[in-house]
């Protein structure tokens, strides 16, 4: 997404300062996008050179600062934005994935430990959401709406953690070989989580590695 | 703050020699007043025999556990019962409320094992049907209830008089997701407002995010934790 059409919404009803619309931008959001003036500004600008939207004429606060309005095509545009859904690929990547990947195929991590970091500090995260939804429980909808947003996700992420986990001791169990090196086996004591308590966690790193 | 369950060094072993299941092994784990605790990790972990050890219906192979200062692994067998119908409230994650009995008859039940009038334990349970909204219910018996219902019984029981420690093993297991969020509610507000300490077993991520500390098990062992969460103020302030 961008500030872009978020700005656009913003004007849709009617004309407004840059200040204006990056309080009204961070009410909408409930402050989990907080934007600096300068982005407002730059932002504005890209939309007057792109004719998405205009200085309102002739008005100005006494301070220089010119009081902006959509225009037609800006409008088009806002309506086509709110018609097209959001497509994983259109996100940044996702650097989490990433680091577990190369933690599987760089030899010496502790994959687990990387896990369980990831999942108490997302979980931390869920927490704090959390708390902030029971706080407007009464309150904004616009918030409450970002804020199941971001809960799913966190959701999401700490379900895939423990998805990658109990995949990563399968693959041991199996006698998997991460794609760096080409280890035969594993020890089978590092496989059997359930029964051989803790084995895969503290001595898996040291015991594969030892066997190289 | 004082310090309501207190765990140390907690360790269950379930067998021997070559056989033996550890399923936990030297576990420390305190709970406030007023604080909710939920514990996570995988099958098997070790969560509910964590929860049963606490609440008296376990005996661990070595460490302690004191409830409101008193260390359940030295107390007689009577003392440990005593103890659980007046101070500890248990929820399962089956209810196991009794088919034969009524609402308001299941949430006495503890109260009047424990010698209080049956008069008396009708209006205390009352109030804590009340407490979970559900006090209109209190003539029924499970079988005529919700699931969602039911698991508000199984609560009013467990906080009926003056319980100190509240244990829930798993208790929006078998509810939908809203209502699920519902008991979450009901367990923080009496955290909140009546000091109690609970502990909370859960699978759901989305339901340990209403605890103040999330604790993670795995094999037996406390692996991580997360939280307790700074004041509301300076999150808000963090954002900025
Ligand atoms: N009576 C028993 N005899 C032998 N082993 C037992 C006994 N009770 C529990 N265990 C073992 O102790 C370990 C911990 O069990 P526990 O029930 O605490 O796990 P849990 O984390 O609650 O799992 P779940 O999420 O499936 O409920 C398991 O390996 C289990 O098989
Ligand atoms: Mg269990």
């Amino acid at each position: 997404m961008s500030i872009k059409h978020g700005l656009l919404a913003l004007l849709r009803e009617d004309p407004k300062y840059g200040y204006q619309l990056r309080g009204e931008f961070e009410a909408a959001t409930g402050a989990t996008w907080p934007l600096n003036i300068g982005q407002v500004y730059t932002t504005l600008t890209r939309l007057e050179r792109d004719g998405l939207v205009r200085p309102a004429s002739g008005e100005g606060d006494g301070d220089g600062r010119s009081l902006y309005e959509i225009t037609d095509d800006g409008r088009a545009e806002l309506a086509r934005w709110f018609d097209t859904p959001v497509t994983r690929e259109s996100r940044p990547r996702d650097e989490l994935a990433i680091k577990l990947a190369l933690a599987l195929a760089v030899p010496g991590v502790d994959v687990s430990a990387v896990v369980q970091r990831q999942r108490m500090s997302t979980m931390r995260s869920l927490q704090e959401l959390t708390r902030l939804k029971r706080g407007n429980r009464d309150g904004d909808i616009s918030w409450q709406l970002v804020l199941e947003s971001m809960i799913f996700a966190a959701e999401a992420e700490i379900r895939w953690l423990d998805h990658c986990e109990s995949m990563l001791l399968r693959h041991r169990a199996a006698g998997g070989t991460t794609p760096a090196a080409s280890r035969a086996g594993t020890t089978p004591a590092a496989g059997r989580a359930g029964t051989t308590p803790a084995a895969h966690r503290t001595n898996d790193v040291p015991e594969e590695q030892a066997k190289r | 703050m004082s310090t309501i369950l207190d765990i140390r060094n907690l360790t269950r072993t379930h067998g021997q020699g070559k056989q033996a299941v550890h399923a936990l092994r030297s576990v420390d784990l305190s709970v406030e007043a007023g604080e909710l605790v939920a514990v996570m990790g995988p099958s098997g972990s070790g969560k509910s025999t964590l929860l049963t050890c606490a609440g008296g219906l376990d005996q661990p192979t070595a460490g302690e556990v004191l409830v409101d200062g008193n260390d359940l692994t030295t107390l007689s067998r009577n003392a440990v019962a005593a103890l659980r119908r007046r101070r500890i409230g248990y929820v399962f994650q089956d209810f196991n409320l009794i088919p034969a009995l009524t609402a308001a008859e299941n949430v006495a039940l503890p109260l009047e094992l424990d010698g209080t009038r049956t008069r008396a334990a009708r209006k205390y349970a009352e109030a804590a049907l009340q407490e979970v909204a559900i006090d209109e219910l209190a003539d029924r018996f499970p079988e005529d209830m919700s699931g969602g219902q039911r698991q508000r019984v199984a609560i009013a029981r467990a906080i009926v008089g003056e319980r100190r420690l509240l244990l829930a093993d798993e208790p929006t297991g078998a509810l939908d997701s809203d209502t699920g969020e519902t008991v979450l509610q009901l367990l923080r507000d009496r955290c909140d407002q009546h000091g109690i300490a609970g502990v909370l077993v859960t699978h759901d991520a989305r339901h340990a995010a209403w605890a103040d500390r999330v604790v993670y098990l795995r094999d037996g062992v406390l692996v991580g934790q997360s939280g307790p969460l700074p004041e509301a103020d300076a999150l808000l302030q963090e954002s900025h």
